[in-house]
């Protein structure tokens, strides 16, 4: 561990520390800018007020045990569960697969460590700064160390979010803590085989805290400046997998291309791990959509029909363009399919019907691969397991489709594309310039590239000291 | 004595081992090997990326014989292996110096 390592941590830890024990007003009430919630309601500090009033709370609050839906609250909880399974094994054994064996243990390692650097950031600020209201433009730090979320046995009361109000706020907040982990690690897919372990723990850390937690409080909190100009995004089709695509692109661009890119065969050592990732991608995505309902009721069951139709349109749609193109179907086709269908249904999952849902599986299916393919080999970046060319792109048009396709009866809102380009562009712009600038700043300082030699030898030997021969 | 080294189909194995059993070869050790020919390889495709792939699996089996037996084991390989196909394999014929037995010690003749 370096000194700057060492500083930057020791100085995140102080910041919070300070912030949590400082004596905090009641938060700042909403910015002038947010419509949404009545004016003058509690801002609801956390303390042992009973916020039974009748506006819809702004901040996190405390309630009788008694408002709790234990229906919703079961199934978030299993969502919450669902969505940690993509990340680990599911996204690990995904990109796992897709690497030559000598690096596949580090790639496992990439997915497994971000889980847990991730948690405990949650924990620290990012909860805080994503959910909780502030300004428009990132939240307090009135949950740093979760402080004030709780739950009283004897006084049968508890917390909830003001975004889940059924359900505990622990759930909620690990709920979203499970997205916070899955975005950096898709990011991963971008510089596999050659980043340094260390610049990448330095790395996820600056950028979940500076880059996702900002863009989750922009586009989720009700008072965030995306959700105030309407921009619709379910699950994190903009939050996750723009953010995290555009993000990979920015990395494969300051890292570079792998030693060999172009001459060496790269061939992935093991589909079938790649398919047992997908596959646990897949089922575990339900939780991320059909859990971003909240709650277990109609919109969640609506959202399930829309991923479902909306993965297997996709995964068809890829396998016959490469059927079509190159011959024969491929078992890396139809996973990337899925997947890249997932990533488009993300956004829409609970603004759409099942017709839509054809639509946006079958557009990214067929988009998507040849973002991946030809475009890929086109413009010459090495984006290894396709972060960008699949979670970007992906990403995107299922950010417009949202648009074009969101359903005033299924969800009570109105859709459009031209506000969907709002998230979509600052996303793309702040995501990718703010990855860059991280990227940048690590390796002047701790450098982030393994050496020509380390990279030869493979990442588990070099870098972990094991190997899986 | 020889060293017959024979390079064939991986499905053939088989077929080669019963063959030189019943013209009275007691052991046999076998490998597997790639290599080419003029047996062209694959491609595959990945994502879009093609990669050939020159090298095709074979499976190389050695046996040591007494020269006498030698032109028997190589015509029971030759029939037991073909498929008359492009990619049957070849058959290394060295000559072999000596052979030991570990566990008795025994040399030469008495090892084979």
């Amino acid at each position: 561990m370096n000194k700057l390592f060492q500083s930057l941590l020791l100085g995140l830890l102080m910041f919070s520390l300070r912030a949590a024990w400082a004596e905090e007003p009641p938060p700042t009430t909403p910015s002038a800018a947010q419509a949404s919630a009545p004016a003058g309601s509690e801002s609801a500090a956390p303390t042992a007020t009973d916020a039974s009033a009748p506006a819809a709370p702004t901040a996190p609050t405390l309630i009788s045990t008694d408002k709790i839906n234990s229906g919703d609250t079961a199934w978030m909880l299993t969502s919450t569960a669902l969505v940690l399974m993509m990340t680990v094994p599911g996204l690990a054994l995904f990109y796992g697969g897709m690497v030559r064996k000598k690096n596949v243990l580090a790639t496992l390692m990439q997915s497994f460590a971000i889980t847990c650097v991730v948690t405990i950031l949650w924990w620290l600020i990012g909860y805080s700064w994503a959910f909780t209201p502030g300004s428009a433009y990132l939240g307090g730090a009135t949950r740093a160390l979760f402080n004030g979320m709780t739950m009283m046995k004897d006084a049968n009361k508890l917390t909830v979010s003001h975004l889940a109000l059924t359900i505990p706020e622990t759930v909620y907040a690990m709920f979203q803590l499970t997205f916070a982990i899955i975005t950096p690690a898709l990011i991963a897919g971008a510089f596999a085989d050659r980043m340094k372990f260390s610049a990448m723990l330095v790395f996820m850390s600056a950028w979940s805290l500076l880059v996702y937690c900002p863009i989750a409080h922009w586009v989720w909190e009700p008072s965030g400046w995306l959700a105030v100009k309407g921009v619709l995004d379910y699950a994190g089709g903009t939050v996750v997998h723009i953010n995290a695509g555009i993000a990979g692109l920015a990395s494969c661009l300051v890292l570079g291309k792998r030693v060999g890119y172009g001459k060496e065969a790269m061939p992935p050592h093991n589909l079938s791990l790649t398919l047992i990732g997908a596959s646990l991608l897949w089922v575990g995505w339900f939780g991320f959509n059909a859990g971003s309902a909240g709650a277990a009721d109609g919109r969640a069951g609506m959202a399930m029909v829309a991923t479902q139709i909306a993965t297997a349109m996709a995964a068809l749609s890829w396998m016959f363009a490469e059927w079509i193109t190159k011959g024969k179907p491929s078992v890396l086709g139809i996973a990337s399919g899925a997947v890249a269908g997932l990533v488009a249904i993300t956004p829409a999952s609970g603004f759409v019907g099942p017709t839509p849902s054809v639509i946006i599986g079958l557009a990214a299916g067929v988009v998507c691969f040849f973002a991946a393919t030809s475009l890929k080999r086109a413009l010459g970046y090495d984006d290894s397991l396709d972060a960008f060319g699949v979670h970007c792109v992906g990403g995107i048009i299922g950010a417009l489709l949202t648009g074009a396709f969101a359903s005033k009866e299924i969800s009570g809102a109105d859709g459009s594309v031209i506000t969907q380009l709002w998230g979509v562009g600052t996303t793309l712009i702040y995501g990718f310039v703010m990855s860059f600038i991280i990227l940048k700043i690590i390796d002047m300082t701790m450098g982030l590239r393994v050496t020509e030699e380390q990279e030869r030898e493979g990442l588990d030997i070099s870098l972990h000291g094991e190997s899986v021969e | 004595m020889k060293l017959i080294s024979a390079i064939i189909k991986p499905f053939k194995l088989d077929d080669v081992r019963k063959a030189v059993s019943d013209v009275g070869v007691e052991g046999v050790t076998v490998t597997e090997v790639r290599g080419f020919g003029r047996q062209r390889g694959h491609t595959e495709i990945y994502r879009g990326a093609e990669y050939v792939v020159e090298f095709v699996p074979k499976t190389k089996i050695e046996i040591a014989v007494e020269d006498s037996l030698a032109e028997q084991v190589i015509e029971a390989i030759i029939n037991s292996a073909k498929t008359g196909k492009v990619g049957d394999g070849k058959i290394f014929v060295c000559d072999l110096t000596q052979v030991v037995r570990i566990r008795t010690g025994e040399r030469d003749s008495s090892a084979i």
